[in-house]
């Protein structure tokens, strides 16, 4: 919403600064957005007065002139023809910044002869077009003075109205909450009729079906005729441009200028082109549809309002008139209309046909309802005295809307709501200040808002009204009341996360945040492959959006492994090969609110050793990522031993080369490389070896009641180490040879690890040999070399018996 | 009689002439060792009187003990030689790097959020969460937003296809929801944030289809508009850690809210570079205000009870303001090189008697 300072000033008597004014707006909710002073862009003009103009002595097109700038002469060469001796001219010396270049002026000379200051012309100051020569100030301009000063300039003011304010789309309902705000006087607005010298030729009807009867409940008009449709006054022409409008012809205008001065939206038809003698507002039916003024064409539907002749509509109520019956030049007779159309179905309307207009602009915001024949007769007046002609009566059809409310208003909800203390006369100022009328004292009064302002419906409105025109600024900042002691308040599974998160990235990972879409295609790459068909269709169906910013960001994401790995992929073209990302998020398994769930993957990608002097570099595989997976368990407070490895994970991983881990039947996480298929798709090389953790599959650490750890029970004995190795199938599973040595004495083996893995000749074909170092634990003694040797014996027998394998020899 | 000052001579001559540890053992072992020529010598007093054997024996015994003693310093000195040989030879190049170790980072989204929630967890706020697909009801209708409202058109929502019951879900637009859901499955006093992804169907220099808000919501019977400036300003000024962070309320519409109230920060522009604090401009970080009677309504609580107020901003607003980051849509890219400079160590873990930033 843009409008003048001299504009808003014809409503609003104030001594108000553009500053105080300015500011104020932005404290009142009408927030300032910018200002246009064009004042701004003229400081250090001043009026020059030119004592002589001489033919310059090595030019025959330049002048010399001398020039008063008040107290001191300068010597100026000047082009412009029409530089002359006595001239009142715009003076600009070295330093000031000329607007059209933006650069600040240099002394000059000019064909050997100095240049003191330069005389400007109106496009120099970015003010008009005209550059045909110097601006000629007038005569009584007074020499010296700042040219701003001199001039006529109006700032334009841009302010953000907020859905709620359609009162303050006309400039009148700015002008209201300022002076509401103590920033000068409202000035009287004349809504006099304008007596009428003979009957409208043409009737207004309403014909709507009982229940879209809140379509239309008023529409008010009148014909206007022996009217001039020519050029609009300056006065009018320089306002509309200010705000950015072009002005077109008289009628027109004056139909702009009342929408942006009043809220009130109006429309002008040329009788001559209207067919039949009643316009009546109705539903549109099938079928028709309506050539607009914007050039454009447009089926109707039964459920859009429309202005209509005997012939068919003539306007889209509310939203735009239609081209054949508009005013042009030669409109010598009009018909002035001015209705209320419903906000819901004009704002329906303009969304479903896709026209953005002022008039719609405010409709659907909300049109003052007893303001409709106050709006007619100000056009009219304006059309008469611009235009000429003569007006008849006005015809009206229905009646104004219901829009009298009373709220029952208690003054001590502005304190307990608003936690600042207003007087009661203040609060009942504010409110009159605003157009409500409030009756009643003490306790609890009655405020009834005036027309404008549908968006008081009840007492917590008007407590907002009374704030905000004392001044949010003057609210008392109150600390809240907190607890003498902050108890922790993250919930068990906020705090895994974050425990995950901080681990992930002490282990060297880069964390990451990624959309939560991808592209369809890549998504079914995704989707489990335990379901059906059909169900995968139907998956992927759900979680595609209606209405995605592109074809990329189209479908939410079923795993985040996706997503990572194009990121590794990004970056691998930005020669960041070796990376580990991780991200914490969710993933997304059907359609419906709580179908995700919230998921920590991470990928490794290029070395997992880089090149170096010290050290051997290996790509990364399944196992940086199964450490990444038992790391990020263990942080999250569960015991990554407590969960079975089972090989192979779903689609997207590496079948040979892939693991999943499971608590009981549930899957807490995958781990493993990426299948190769699956990365030709994305168009990332491989390989990467990701991993997949689902937080909320993890068990709920046990509640206990203190802190206290169990007693540490340290065996004061050495622990005795044994190395074991065995030749077994090559599918037999190192777990089993593990888990076996584990059980052959759960109280005396103490730990188990692999340290040697072989397969080749020495052990033949489809064999390997697993070599495993037993760390044995005495209890009460040191172990006697037979006591070794018997338990040396059982973990054997339980390897062998379990692996069907051999002790190497 | 043998001339023991010789053999004394003899012997620490050819000690100190002992060129290794093992010549010098064999040294030892011809000297003193059993059948070392000192040591047939002690032998051979026993073959002597009394008298004369006693004054042998401690002539012998000093030879013995000078002997003894040659040896030992000798062996000193080949150690040290040989140990000083050593460390010469094991000389290593200290300018060669040293073994390579990847060093993780924090996304700065994380990092704020827990700079947040340890603001928050001060003042006695607990943290919600709810889900990014939501429906109509708590994205806008519970938050007092109608279909037809001219608000919603302040929304550019996604949508997901139609429903067999003909409506449609969405992608949460803001983390306003959290506040519905946990009005609905909670009973006042409630203190809650509730920080998350949010989506809007816009995206260019400044807008991403996906970034993060941190929602805010207190209810109970007594809170009002001054403690919502008083929590915002404390909040604020905690968390970009500078001496005074002046803190404006300008009045705005929400829907949910009623008053409602822009939240903006001072901040100054001097040579292109902001700073926020004191300062003559003004920076816009959210929206506030008091909850709507008519969510709390959709809530099933009594807006003549219960009363509260609700605040959002933007997580990588705040992020970009506090730390300069220049560009919203970088926090999406994963670019390894803006992740390092601009995320965390792991270690940098906010708390509040620590400080939230290194």
């Amino acid at each position: 919403m843009k409008f003048t300072l001299s504009w808003l000033k014809q409503h609003l008597e104030t001594d108000a600064s553009l500053e105080e004014i300015s500011a104020r707006l932005t404290m009142l909710g009408l927030e300032v957005e910018g200002i246009d002073n064009p004042a701004d862009r003229l400081k250090g003009f001043v009026v020059g007065h030119v004592l002589e103009a001489d033919k310059h002595p090595n030019a025959d097109r330049l002048k010399l002139c001398k020039v008063d700038a008040g107290g001191t002469v300068l010597q100026v060469v000047c082009g412009a023809p029409n530089a002359r001796a006595g001239l009142k001219v715009i003076l600009a010396q070295p330093g000031v910044v000329i607007p059209v270049t933006g650069e600040p002026l240099k002394k000059g000379k000019v064909r050997d002869v100095e240049s003191q200051a330069m005389m400007c012309s109106w496009r120099e100051l970015l003010i008009g077009e005209d550059h045909d020569g110097i601006v000629e100030l007038p005569a009584d301009a007074p020499v010296g003075a700042a040219l701003a000063d001199v001039l006529d300039l109006d700032p334009v003011i841009e302010i953000a109205i907020t859905p709620n304010r359609a009162d303050c789309l006309g400039v009148r309902g700015v002008a209201r909450d300022l002076a509401a705000s103590g920033l000068g006087r409202l000035k009287p607005l004349d809504t006099a009729p304008v007596p009428g010298r003979f009957p409208s030729p043409i009737a207004v009807a309403l014909d709507f079906p009982p229940e879209a009867a809140a379509a239309c409940p008023l529409f008010v008009g009148r014909v206007i005729r022996g009217v001039k449709n020519g050029e609009s006054p300056a006065w009018l022409k320089d306002r509309l441009t200010a705000i950015g409008l072009r002005p077109i012809s008289a009628l027109v205008d004056i139909t702009n200028y009342v929408t942006h001065d009043l809220a009130r939206p109006l429309h002008v038809f040329d009788t001559a082109c209207l067919r039949g003698a009643t316009l009546t507002a109705r539903l549109a039916r099938t079928g028709e549809s309506l050539a607009a003024l914007n050039g454009k064409t447009y089926a109707l539907t039964d459920d859009m309002t429309v202005i209509a002749d005997a012939a068919g509509p003539d306007a889209i109520a509310g939203i735009m008139g239609g081209e054949a019956t508009g005013c042009t030049e030669a409109t010598t007779t009009l018909f002035l209309e001015a209705a209320w159309f419903d906000p819901v179905r004009t704002a329906t309307t303009g969304r479903k046909l896709d026209i953005l207009s002022d008039a719609r602009f405010r409709f659907e915001r909300g049109v003052d309802p007893a303001f409709v024949r106050d709006g007619a007769e100000i056009a009219t007046r304006l059309i008469l005295e611009i235009c000429g002609g003569e007006a008849s009566e006005l015809v009206v059809a229905g009646a104004e809307p219901a829009w009298r409310k009373s709220i029952a208003f208690r003054p001590a909800r502005v304190a307990a709501l608003g936690g600042i203390a207003v007087a009661p006369e203040r609060q009942a100022d504010i409110l009159r200040g605003l157009g409500c009328a409030v009756e009643g004292h003490g306790d609890s009064l009655t405020v009834a808002p005036p027309a404008w302002r549908a968006d008081l419906g009840g007492e917590h409105d008007l407590v907002e009204e009374i704030i905000r025109i004392n001044g949010y600024d003057l609210l008392p900042a109150t600390p809240l009341p907190r607890p003498s002691m902050p108890r922790p308040l993250l919930t068990p599974g906020q705090r895994r996360a974050s425990f995950v998160r901080r681990q992930l990235a002490a282990r060297g990972m880069v964390e990451t945040v990624t959309w939560s879409f991808l592209p369809a295609r890549q998504a079914a790459l995704f989707v489990p492959e335990t379901l059906a068909e059909a169900d995968k269709a139907a998956l992927l169906a759900g979680l595609t959006l209606a209405n995605p910013i592109s074809a990329d960001l189209d479908c939410m994401r079923p795993s985040l492994i996706a997503n990572l790995a194009a990121a590794a992929g990004r970056n691998a073209d930005r020669g960041q090969k070796d990376l580990a990302l991780f991200e914490i998020g969710p993933q997304f398994d059907g359609p419906e609110p709580g179908q995700q769930r919230a998921v920590a993957a991470g990928l490794r990608a290029g070395r997992a050793v880089p090149r170096h002097w010290a050290e051997k570099s290996r790509a990364v595989d399944a196992f940086d990522a199964k450490a990444d997976l038992l790391a990020a368990i263990a942080a999250a407070g569960a015991n990554p031993d407590s969960f079975q490895v089972t090989a192979g994970g779903p689609a997207w991983y590496h079948p040979g080369r892939s693991g999943s881990l499971k608590l009981g039947n549930k899957v807490a996480g995958f781990f493993g490389e990426l299948h190769p298929a699956v990365l030709a798709a994305l168009d990332v090389k491989g390989p990467l070896a990701a991993f997949e953790l689902f937080l909320e599959a993890l068990p709920a650490a046990k509640a206990k009641a203190t802190k206290a750890r169990p007693l540490l029970k340290s065996s004061a004995l050495q622990a005795v180490d044994r190395d074991f190795a065995f030749v077994v199938d090559r599918d037999v599973s190192a777990d089993t040879l593990v888990r076996a040595a584990r059980n052959a004495d759960k109280q005396l083996v103490a730990g188990v690890t692999v340290f040697d893995l072989y397969e080749g000749p020495h052990v033949g074909e489809g064999r390997k040999s697993l070599a495993l170092q037993v760390s044995l634990q005495p209890q009460d003694k040191t172990f006697t070399d037979a006591e070794i040797e018997a338990i040396s014996a059982r973990i054997v027998a339980a390897v062998v018996k379990a692996t069907g394998g051999s002790l190497r020899g | 009689m043998i001339d023991l000052d010789q053999v004394r001579a003899e012997a620490q001559t050819s000690i100190a002439a002992a060129a290794s540890l093992e010549a010098l053992e064999a040294l030892r072992v011809s000297l003193l060792g059993k059948k070392g020529s000192i040591s047939l010598l002690m032998k051979s007093l026993g073959d002597m009187g009394p008298e004369e054997r006693k004054a042998a024996g401690q002539q012998l015994n000093l030879v013995k003990d000078a002997v003894a003693a040659a040896l030992d310093g000798r062996k000193a000195d080949l150690e040290r030689a040989a140990l000083e040989e050593r460390l010469a030879r094991e000389r290593i190049d200290v300018t060669l790097p040293a073994r390579p170790e990847a060093e993780g980072r924090i996304h700065p989204i994380a990092q704020v959020m827990d700079e947040m929630t340890a603001i928050f967890a001060q003042m006695g706020f607990s943290v919600a969460e709810g889900p990014d697909i939501e429906d109509d009801f708590h994205n806008f209708t519970a938050l007092n937003i109608p279909l037809e409202h001219p608000a919603r058109q302040m929304h550019d929502t996604f949508y997901f296809g139609a429903r067999d019951d003909g409506s449609r879900h969405l992608l949460r637009t803001h983390t306003s929801p959290v506040q519905i859901r946990t009005m609905l499955a909670s009973k006042p006093p409630i203190r809650i944030i509730a920080p998350g992804r949010t989506y809007r169907c816009d995206s260019d220099m400044t807008h991403t289809p996906m970034f993060h808000q941190i929602e805010g919501l207190v209810i109970d019977k007594a809170t009002h508009m001054g403690h919502l400036k008083g929590c915002l300003m404390e909040f604020v000024t905690t968390f970009f850690e500078v001496e005074e962070v002046p803190v404006r309320f300008r009045p705005s519409f929400f829907p949910f809210t009623e008053p409602s109230a822009e939240v903006d920060i001072g901040c100054s522009r001097q040579g292109g570079e902001l700073k926020i604090g004191k300062g003559s401009g003004w920076l816009e970080i959210g929206g506030s205000g008091m909850v709507h009677p008519n969510v709390l309504k959709a809530c099933g609580l009594d807006p003549d009870e219960y009363q509260g107020f609700a605040f959002g901003m933007g997580v990588e607003r705040m992020a970009m303001l506090k730390y300069g980051i220049p560009d919203l849509r970088t926090f999406f890219e994963s670019d390894l090189r803006w992740l390092k400079h601009y995320g965390f160590l792991p270690l940098d873990v906010p708390t509040l008697s620590g400080g939230l930033t290194r």
